[in-house]
């Protein structure tokens, strides 16, 4: 397990962040440019040190301001992977992979170059230097340094963010790999929601310096706080579904949820493939009866769980329709429907809206079916904007 | 025709020259690399002070700077003589003093090259060699040592042209003895004081030439192999 609880005045700035992770698995330290994530992780690594706070990573502690404990960096065994990949420009891929492997004595690797080149696919790599390999090349190649000092937790620095969408598909599926490659935890700091929905099973959120909630993705994606961060015009619902039938004759893919079948565009995906879907609130309607004719093809019988006032005209409304599901609608709708908690209701959505951000989609782009719209909802300026409001 | 051949005494104070360079620049190339690390990277009080006395025989005269030399490693001076009697090394009057007096008067221009280069490496490159298990030291010399290469490359040619170069500081503090202490620049003044020394002065004057700019074209070459390799 993993406790961080570190605080530290950078300027005017202040961090604090305390949060814990599972022992595997991807845990992503989530939250706008500027929220400190990159502060918390360089404390964890040793690079920055903390005013206060202790850092355990297993049964080892790293720091600990009140008996003054605090390693150096390169005696905490921990894999970093930067922003901008920092690989050693005067080394060859092979020089870059083996420095830090052979720092690290015999009877503590758990894995060897030969695996970790197979697992991230560079063996053509190996005798060129940083200067003569693309973005995801650089990325993949300082995975591999990370991954061969056999570290017991890797921290990864938003390692898509300097990539274009072409090469960020390069790279994620092997950051995707990882955790079942490797029994280690990871943290992975990003300001994107794909990312988020595409490799994380925890999430720690951030906001202004503070990590403000930590748990499993599902619960914070659909908690306040949550949508307060990203902005409540962008508030959305996610759900884990399974590919089930590709039905070429109407033109529709079918996902088997939990309880409930969604019908969205053709996929390309294989059938059987597990891929998460996010909803936005916006795109959810409610009706009180099944409309009869309409061009929306999911209508799904739901409960109402919980409404909440958001501002003058809008509430939103959380559904359980075998998940939850989130529905923002104005206050004039509400009244006229007479929306309570309990009331059983017809959620509406048109198979577009249904966002597949799941893992096969970018890494795979032969998966898109909504692409552009997906691209436009979620660009990052514009999420940006609206969680600094 | 015999014109175009050295004398002997003309190869003696070239090779001479090339022997105190050569040790002027070997023995200030480690404490060179080690003071423009400190003044690139460290904050101290009183940087601004040992930035000035690295650069001070750039701006003094050199016969100070040499005078000052014979009074602090001469025989008689504090450590001049302490050396003599603990380690049995003398500067006085000899070779060695010469490529002291050599060594002082270019370490300036070795820091700044070196200090230059060393301002222009990414830390973040330190801070991932850290993360991956090596140590400060080794840091060091794994990364931050082969990235400046370039710079110290260009602080070695410039220090040991310097050297080459030396006059004053070095006729001050230990003389101009002829096999001993007389290089190329000194030997070079000797001759234009005496009568008929022209055609020997003209040949030593253009050895001086092609030897700096040998110098400056080697380094340039060195330098942009260096570059290549890390251009992949």
């Amino acid at each position: 397990m993993l406790d961080i609880q570190v605080a530290r005045r950078q300027g005017n700035f202040q961090v604090d962040a305390a949060f814990q992770t599972r022992n595997t698995g991807i845990t992503a330290l989530f939250g706008p440019s500027g929220a400190g994530k990159t502060s918390v992780i360089n404390m964890v690594a040793g690079l920055s040190r903390p005013d206060r706070g202790r850092i355990v990573v297993g049964d080892r502690v790293l720091f600990d301001s009140d008996p003054g404990i605090n390693r150096p960096p390169e005696k905490r065994s921990i894999g970093y992977i930067f922003q901008d990949g920092r690989l050693f420009p005067h080394l060859t891929a092979r020089g870059n992979l083996t420095f830090g492997m052979k720092l690290t004595p015999r009877s503590q690797r758990f894995i060897g170059l030969d695996q970790v080149v197979g697992l991230l696919g560079i063996e053509h790599l190996l005798d060129r230097r940083p200067a003569r390999l693309s973005g995801g090349e650089k990325q993949r190649v300082a995975i591999g340094r990370a991954l061969l000092t056999s570290p017991r937790l890797l921290l990864m620095d938003e390692p898509l963010a300097s990539l274009d969408l072409a090469l960020k598909s390069e790279v994620i599926p092997f950051i995707g790999k990882l955790p079942t490659a490797l029994s280690i935890p990871i943290i992975y700091v990003t300001h994107s929601i794909e990312e988020v929905l595409h490799l994380a099973d925890d999430m720690v959120l951030m906001h202004c310096g503070k990590s403000v909630a930590a748990g499993e993705m599902p619960e914070i994606i659909h908690s306040p706080k949550f949508q307060e961060v990203i902005g409540r015009q962008e508030a959305f619902s996610m759900a884990s579904m399974v590919v089930k039938i590709h039905d070429q004759s109407v033109g529709l893919t079918l996902l088997q949820g939990p309880v409930v079948c969604l019908k969205v565009p053709l996929m390309k995906c294989a059938v059987g493939e597990a891929i998460r879907v996010r909803i936005r609130a916006r795109d959810v309607a409610i009706a009180l009866e099944p409309p009869s004719k309409t061009s929306v093809q999911n209508i799904l019988e739901a409960t109402i769980e919980k409404v909440n006032l958001l501002d003058s005209s809008l509430v939103d409304v959380v559904l359980n329709v075998g998940f939850p599901l989130l529905a923002q609608v104005t206050i004039k709708a509400k009244n006229d429907l007479k929306l309570t908690v309990g009331q059983k209701v017809f959620a509406l959505i048109k198979s577009m809206s249904i966002l597949a951000d799941g893992m096969n989609d970018i890494s795979n782009p032969s998966c898109n079916f909504s692409c552009s719209s997906r691209i436009r909802a979620t660009s990052p300026a514009g999420r940006r904007t609206n969680a600094s409001v | 025709m015999g014109a175009f051949f050295l004398t002997a005494l003309e190869v003696e104070s070239l090779r001479l020259s090339l022997w105190v360079s050569g040790w002027a620049v070997v023995a200030s190339l480690p404490a060179g690399i080690a003071v423009a690390w400190v003044l690139a990277r460290l904050r101290f009080p009183g940087k601004v002070l040992l930035d000035g006395l690295v650069h001070l025989p750039l701006v003094l005269p050199p016969v100070v700077t040499g005078y000052t030399l014979l009074v602090i490693m001469g025989k008689n001076g504090i450590l001049g003589s302490l050396l003599q009697k603990t380690i049995g090394l003398s500067f006085s009057f000899n070779w060695k003093g010469a490529a002291l007096a050599s060594a002082i008067m270019a370490f300036p221009l070795l820091v700044r090259a070196v200090r230059l280069s060393i301002e222009t490496v990414d830390q973040g490159l330190e801070a991932a060699a850290r993360t991956l298990g090596a140590r400060p030291l080794r840091v060091f010399f794994t990364v931050t040592l082969p990235l400046i290469m370039p710079g110290v490359l260009a602080g070695v040619i410039l220090c040991f042209a310097r050297s080459l170069g030396e006059f004053g500081a070095t006729i001050t503090f230990v003389s101009n003895i002829p096999g001993e202490t007389r290089t190329l620049p000194l030997a070079l003044y000797t001759l234009t004081q005496v009568p008929g020394g022209e055609a020997s002065a003209l040949r030593l004057c253009i050895i001086s030439v092609l030897l700096a700019l040998m110098a400056l074209v080697g380094s340039e070459l060195m330098a942009r192999r260096l570059h290549q390799r890390l251009k992949g």
